[in-house]
């Protein structure tokens, strides 16, 4: 008899690690996050052990779940005289009468679900900045181990560490998981979506050159704000704008970074390598999210980027609209990277030096000294009106100031262009 | 034909999930490549970490094992191979070696009646 061979969902144990944190830490309480991760960490051993020699079983996630559960029971018998758990549980988990029905009911399909949104409401406390956010969200709920945020974001094992401890202290100081019905919620949905977007961008624009990496990140961000839109209260435009964002840029990543991680601008891209079913599923949210007064700047991004989607060229691109779409866009957050942004677009619908003046007239360009795509977009547009040694220049400054080998292989490109 | 036993020994198996998942799934793919070319006799099975150790004439009776969990067998499989250079060569596929651990490979004795 040989393991039957089940084909297990590629990131299942990463992203079972979330819901079983998230059930557990709201059976244990947030002050004992660290044994339910112990708990987590225990049925993954395990599965790994049984698995092995068994196989994966039919249904793996509820093997995972049960397992997670049992250990659960377990914990609470033998720890309930030396630890306080939930105290909004109480005597449920006191009397040996209540025990068991109870923690079965805490495991249902729902109430998991419903515990991982008020893990991730938790992890956006407002004293945590956002990268630290970021780093609980992707530790937590995504199952990344320390080692693996400090690669995604190409940091120090020591630093992301520092963060994650920190910040795992904040959320063990809130006393219990995020109330979905809290007077804060909008509030709070606020800085989840910001959190997620940020996420998500770490993917999109980050400095991974791997991009396996890339779309991991990318993956775990549409993933939470799928988690998001199965929530009645959470499901609001802004949410839904959200989700057609993220799906219309993520459908455009395997034309971005080649397989040899080669970084390729909107204008240069093979859109054949666009993924369209991604792109229909950021259409439809996109329509669905047209609802209410309020127009978010998710909203306006998803517009910009459904307008890319449908061109079949750089050429044949409404750059008029997105033109307008950018004035929007920078009335609702202003930033000078958003006004670069439009710069370029101008540039494609009124010719580079429309462009050129556009970005001489942006607002904070101080803020974009290191930012390397403010000289090559400089450069790109200086090329294009015929002066290729102002635009070596340009690329020169930029490539001093490339953060990763993918962006300075790039850069350099388009130096060697500059020579044609 | 002759039977071998493989003890599987020692093997750090924590990790992040995602290093775990892919470990039990190297394990599945290679117990399965031991299948497909016939040479697994029985699966075998994963043993519990902890147990009794029952020793002496006076059969005491303690926790055990006490080996040092790098050497604690985990696990055991029932192999065929022509002899014992093939069951070795055969082990050398097993994922325990990437965490640390190692095979036993012990002949079973033939018994000829």
């Amino acid at each position: 008899m040989e393991p039957r061979a089940v084909e297990l969902d590629e990131h299942l144990f990463r992203h079972e690690a979330g819901r079983m944190v998230a059930a557990l830490t709201r059976i244990f309480g947030v002050h004992n996050l660290a044994l339910a991760e112990d708990v987590v960490q225990d049925a993954f051993c395990r599965a790994l052990e049984v698995w092995k020699f068994r196989g994966v079983p039919e249904n793996p996630s509820a093997w995972l779940m049960a397992t997670a559960k049992h250990r659960a029971i377990d914990v609470l018998r033998r720890e309930r005289t030396a630890r306080t758990f939930a105290p909004e549980l109480g005597r449920l988990i006191e009397s040996e009468w209540t025990l068991a029905p109870a923690v079965h009911e805490l495991f249902g399909a729902a109430a998991i679900q419903d515990d991982e949104l008020r893990m991730m409401f938790s992890c956006c406390h407002p004293r945590l900045a956002e990268p630290a956010q970021i780093a609980l969200i992707l530790h937590i709920l995504c199952g990344f181990s320390v080692g693996e945020v400090a690669a995604a974001f190409l940091s120090s094992n020591a630093a992301i560490e520092k963060r994650i401890t920190r910040a795992k202290k904040v959320l063990a100081g809130s006393k219990k998981l995020f109330e979905l019905s809290a007077a804060d919620f909008s509030t709070r949905l606020s800085a989840v979506h910001r959190a997620l977007y940020l996420l998500f961008n770490e993917g999109y624009h980050g400095a991974s050159a791997e991009s396996a990496v890339r779309i991991e990140l990318c993956g775990e961000a549409l993933r939470m704000a799928g988690l998001l839109r199965r929530h009645p209260l959470a499901a609001t435009p802004a949410t839904l704008a959200l989700g057609a964002l993220m799906c219309l840029h993520a459908a455009r990543l395997p034309g971005r970074v080649d397989a040899s991680g080669e970084l390729h601008t909107l204008f240069e891209q093979d859109r054949s390598r666009w993924d369209m079913d991604l792109i229909a599923e950021g259409q439809r949210l996109l329509d669905l999210s047209a609802t209410g007064s309020a127009l978010s700047e998710y909203h306006v991004e998803a517009a910009i980027a459904s307008v890319h989607a449908r061109a079949r060229s750089a050429e044949e691109t409404d750059w008029e609209r997105i033109v307008s779409l950018y004035d929007t866009l920078i009335a609702i957050r202003p930033s000078p990277v958003v006004a670069l942004n439009r710069a370029i677009a101008v540039a494609q619908h009124q010719g580079p030096q429309r462009g050129l003046d556009a970005i001489r007239a942006v607002d904070g360009l101080d803020r974009l000294a290191s930012y390397p795509f403010y000289p090559a977009t400089l450069g790109e547009l200086e090329l294009r009106g015929g002066r290729p040694a102002a635009a070596r220049e340009h690329f020169c400054k930029a490539l001093a100031l490339a953060r990763n080998p993918m962006e300075r292989r790039f850069i350099e490109r388009r130096i060697n262009a500059c020579r044609e | 034909m002759s039977e071998f036993l493989f003890l599987y020994r020692g093997g750090d198996s924590s990790g992040s999930p995602e290093e775990m998942q892919q470990n039990m799934q190297k394990w599945v793919a290679w117990m399965k490549e031991l299948g497909d070319s016939g040479h697994l006799k029985a699966i075998g099975n994963p043993l519990e970490p902890g147990g009794k150790v029952v020793k002496g004439k006076q059969k005491t009776i303690t926790d055990g094992p006490y080996a040092e969990a790098k050497d604690l067998v985990g696990g055991y499989t029932m192999i065929e191979a022509k002899d014992l250079a093939q069951a070795a060569e055969l082990s050398k596929g097993c994922p325990i070696f990437e965490k640390d651990g190692f095979v036993e490979v012990r002949p079973i004795m033939q018994i000829n009646m």
